[in-house]
């Protein structure tokens, strides 16, 4: 139950499984940092025709973060996943070169971040010896989601900045809690999922049964989820709120696996952002400037054909590191940063970012296929479903292919709130798979002692 | 569940695909015509935070490089010669871009084109300079010779060599100082813009390739020409008969000569003379159809294939058969015929070249910064304007207007010169205004020729046949003897 309980269960030794993955993910982590500070050696090199001076202080304190949390991994979570963690690490790696050769004043304070990051990252292993202990606590998850949620909200410690008052200022420190409520919101719709999910794939009367469930079940779930969406809509967040949305809608579907339920939230979503759109401004100029940003560039325009315009200036090939000019683009550092990578990375750099989330989609989908019980099944559906969406919802804004929300991309975009809640869900996952391979190692173990016996 | 989160990773996979689709759309697919949008300020960037390579004359003078600037820009552009070679060089502007030179070999100075690219990623590891350097085929002794016999008239002067298509000097006045319009103080470049748009015989366009002007009797060259090409016309027939004036069918008004003077003879005669009943005479004999087609063989209503943004010359496309009065006058280069003088000077250039028009180009040769040859602009032929023979009879038709007709300012000791004089009338009648007109070729007697030119005087006072051969043939004759002398030798070379 505790840290103690996890490194005693290591006494029988990890299995000949957890062995190979954690070898596989030391050499993918050293291929991580090699990558890493590659980029940022050519970020120098083109920047000032030079080899930056602190390469080897550099290289030794990322070998140092990445090793130390393969290490935690070693001990804490022997069993687990061998891919999520490097694909991470890569992101996180590739976004730190960006962050420090488009914006240099904040590389320092990513730098910590990261570092804290993977602090939480450990302590999170330690902390949550296993998943499902979480259960029990759903409501609490609940309450915590909410008061997260709310707290910018509330007068003087609220604040707003870039017309969305989603930040908390308490003192010198600045986080977006809404980045922590995603993940508690996770963990609490798991929860209560696996235990009404029987009841929600069912329906009261028959004659409509593909249709509806009993609203009775589905009521809380209804408030938390309308309660969420109108704190974001007075905190004027639209892409945490797709973002919420769609995550209630996935764990909702992995849940029940009724249709009915997708369909009816798109109709939902559908009739909300109607509404949106006509009772907003902001809603409205946003969408104005995605449908032509050539006649609305004062109103939102400007960066999207900014970003348009790195995109094509990189082409296929990229500009390389350093030699493009990304810095014509607006808080290019945060929401913006896949455009700096598009246009000095090109196509092809673009496209490894997208197959290393869709790696990271893959190996989280797939710990939750192999788990056993169905809340770990639905909490590993739901976090690799933020991770996806989120990194979708923002990169499809920056390239055009949907109205611009801000969302950081996870593990890449400048953020320390987001960098952190993202390593604490990264710990969860890696707990839960973890415990998939236990559980079946326990239970061969079993059944070869029934043979035996 | 199993079954559902596969279908999710279906979903998100898909999602992912349709933003791998849409990079593709816009990095590959929209990049060419996104990269060239107006507004989209990454190419100027690009362009002023790199050194650019250096424009100089055939005989090595500088005339436009880049220095060293202390400011948000790494690099000045500078233009040491100022408004001498500005219709050549352009500007380089941040604001409102380039032109000239500047613009139509950017991707040479930059360094950017495929073959300089190939090359810098060869010279990944060693410092070498790739941005390419431009050598014309201007002299800078016969474009100063130009600007000075031109003095302060507005008007153009250009001088090709007619075997290789290579221009010699281009020069228009009112000129203007690239200088200004390159500072990279913002205002004080739009302020320059300003004044110079403002100011009268708009010094910003490059007079000798972007303007058309009525050619006047220069045009009779390629009339006659088209008469020749024929068979209509041969040096002993027809004999066009003596008039004051041509009764010109469709109308009352007739055509008459300058200065009501009697006129007429065989080809040699009247194209020494320049009468214009004879030559109206001819071009509706010949009829509209094929005198078009003589105009489009010399290259009129196309663009020429310049290394500059050269504009199309006009002869009128219309159906002649009930405009007979147009066609008279368009055989003598006026009602809607006009050309720029870059396209007399290629006319000229057909008739000294055996009939041949080669591509016109100011670039010699590009070299990058470490001397190995990007691109030659090698002389190539852009059509065949008349046959061999024709362009024989119409060359000794343009000595005898050099020998004892319009152009006798033109005779130069030990040179074969052929001209053609023109007075193009235009605006009101009243005060009568004229461009003045000189197209013409020279070599070593007993040789090919070796230079062609083409002078416009503009707006000059009343309209006589003379004014064309006392005020232009003149600059000709200078140019022409500059560009007899042997080329200068490039000082310090590059």
């Amino acid at each position: 139950m505790t840290a103690l309980g996890a490194v005693r269960s290591r006494a029988s030794g990890p299995s000949l499984i957890g062995q190979s993955r954690r070898r596989a993910e030391l050499g993918l982590i050293v291929l991580a940092v090699a990558i890493t500070a590659g980029a940022y050696t050519l970020a120098s090199l083109g920047q000032t025709a030079s080899v930056p001076v602190n390469i080897g202080p550099f290289l030794g304190v990322l070998f140092a973060l990445f090793l130390g949390a393969h290490l935690a991994v070693r001990r804490l979570a022997p069993e687990a996943d061998g891919i999520l963690l490097p694909m991470c690490f890569m992101l996180n790696g590739i976004g730190y070169v960006f962050i420090a050769r488009l914006a240099p004043a904040q590389a320092g304070l990513q730098a910590v971040w990261t570092a804290v990051g993977i602090a939480a990252f450990v302590g999170t292993l330690l902390f949550v010896p296993r998943a499902r202990d979480l259960e029990r606590y759903r409501y609490t998850f609940l309450l915590v989601g909410l008061s997260l949620l709310m707290l910018p909200l509330v007068p003087g410690v609220g604040r707003v900045i870039g017309g969305a008052r989603i930040w908390v200022a308490i003192g010198p420190i600045r986080f977006q809690p809404g980045e922590f409520a995603k993940i508690a919101f996770a963990l609490f719709f798991a929860s209560y999922l696996v235990e009404k999910r029987e009841l929600l794939s069912m329906a009261t009367w028959p004659r409509f049964r593909p249709v509806l469930p009993d609203l009775k079940h589905l009521g809380p779930v209804m408030i938390a989820w309308g309660m969420a969406i109108v704190v974001m809509t007075a905190q004027k967040d639209l892409g945490s709120s797709l973002l919420f949305f769609a995550l209630f809608l996935s764990m909702l579907w992995v849940a029940t696996g009724r249709v009915a339920y997708p369909a009816g939230g798109a109709v939902l979503f559908g009739v909300g952002a109607y509404g949106a759109w006509t009772q907003f401004t902001h809603v409205q100029t946003r969408v104005s400037a995605w449908l032509n940003p050539w006649g609305h560039q004062a109103t939102g325009g400007y960066q999207v054909i900014q970003a348009w315009y790195a995109f094509a200036w990189g082409g296929v090939a990229g500009t390389g590191i350093g030699l493009g000019r990304p810095d014509r683009i607006p808080v290019v550092e945060s929401d913006f940063i896949f455009a700096a990578i598009g246009e000095e990375l090109g196509l092809l750099g673009a496209t490894a970012i997208l197959l290393a989330f869709l790696l990271i989609i893959g190996s989280g989908l797939r710990v939750a296929v192999q788990a056993d019980h169905p809340f770990d099944k639905l909490l590993a559906a739901g976090l690799t479903s933020l991770v996806g969406i989120q990194s979708f919802v923002i990169i499809a804004g920056v390239t055009r292919l949907l109205p611009l929300t801000g969302v950081v991309l996870p593990f890449v975009s400048y953020g320390g709130s987001a960098l952190v809640a993202n390593y604490v869900l990264l710990a969860l996952l890696i707990r839960v798979s973890d415990g998939n391979s236990r559980q079946r190692r326990a239970k061969q173990a079993a059944k070869s002692a029934a043979a035996v016996a | 569940m199993d079954r559902s989160i596969r279908r999710l990773g279906v979903f998100l996979m898909m999602l992912f695909g349709a933003l791998f689709a849409q990079l593709n759309y816009i990095q590959a697919w929209r990049a060419p015509e996104l990269n060239t949008k107006p507004g989209n300020t990454r190419p100027v960037d690009q362009s002023f935070s790199r050194p650019r390579g250096t424009v100089s004359t055939a005989d090595g003078v500088v005339i436009s490089r880049s220095v060293k600037s202390n400011d948000r820009y790494e690099y000045q552009r500078d233009f040491p010669e100022g408004e001498l070679y500005a219709s050549m060089t352009g500007y380089f502007n941040y604001s409102f871009g380039a032109t000239g030179l500047e613009r139509a070999y950017n991707e040479e100075l930059s360094g950017r084109t495929t073959s300089q690219q190939v090359k810098s990623v060869g010279d990944l590891f060693v410092k070498k300079d790739r941005t390419g350097n431009l050598k014309l085929t201007v002299r800078s002794d016969v474009q100063a010779a130009a600007k000075a016999a031109l003095g302060d008239q507005k008007g153009t002067v250009v001088a090709l060599n007619p075997q290789t298509g290579g221009l010699l000097a281009l020069w228009s006045w009112p000129s203007y100082d690239p200088n200004k319009l390159s500072v990279h103080n913002l205002d004080a470049a739009a302020g320059a813009k300003a004044l110079y748009t403002a100011a009268p015989g708009n010094p910003l366009l490059a007079k000798s390739y972007r303007e058309i002007y009525p050619p006047g009797s220069t045009f009779k060259v390629v009339t006659g020409s088209t008469g020749v090409e024929t068979g209509a016309v041969t040096p002993t027939s027809p004999v066009y008969p003596t008039l004051t004036s041509l009764d010109v069918p469709q109308t009352t008004r007739n055509l008459p000569n300058f200065g009501g003077n009697a006129c007429g003879g065989t080809l040699f005669v009247i194209l020494a003379k320049s009468c214009n009943t004879s030559f109206a005479q001819m071009g509706l004999d010949l009829g509209g159809p094929i005198l078009l087609a003589g105009a489009q063989s010399f290259g009129f209503n196309q663009v020429p294939p310049f290394d500059l943004p050269a504009v199309k010359s006009n002869f009128p496309t219309q159906d002649f058969k009930d405009r007979q009065p147009a066609l008279a006058q368009s055989a003598i280069g006026q009602n809607d015929v006009a050309a720029t003088p870059l396209q007399m000077a290629l006319v000229a250039a057909g008739i000294a070249n055996g009939g041949v028009i080669m591509e016109p180009h100011v670039v010699d040769e590009i070299r990058d910064g470490e001397g190995d040859l990007v691109r030659r602009l090698d002389p190539t032929p852009w059509k065949r304007a008349v046959s061999a023979q024709t362009s024989d009879i119409i060359r000794q038709g343009m000595r005898e207007v050099v020998a004892n007709g319009s152009a006798t300012r033109l005779q130069i000791d030990g040179l074969d010169v052929g001209a053609k004089t023109g007075t193009a009338q235009f605006g009101p009648s009243a005060p009568l205004t004229s461009h003045a007109w000189v197209i013409a070729w020279a070599g070593p007697a007993g040789q090919a020729p070796t230079v062609v030119v083409a002078v416009l005087v503009e707006g000059q006072g009343g309209a006589s046949e003379q004014t064309g051969g006392r005020v232009a043939a003149p600059i000709a004759k200078q140019v022409i003897e500059a560009a007899m002398k042997p080329m200068p030798v490039p000082a310090g070379g590059n």
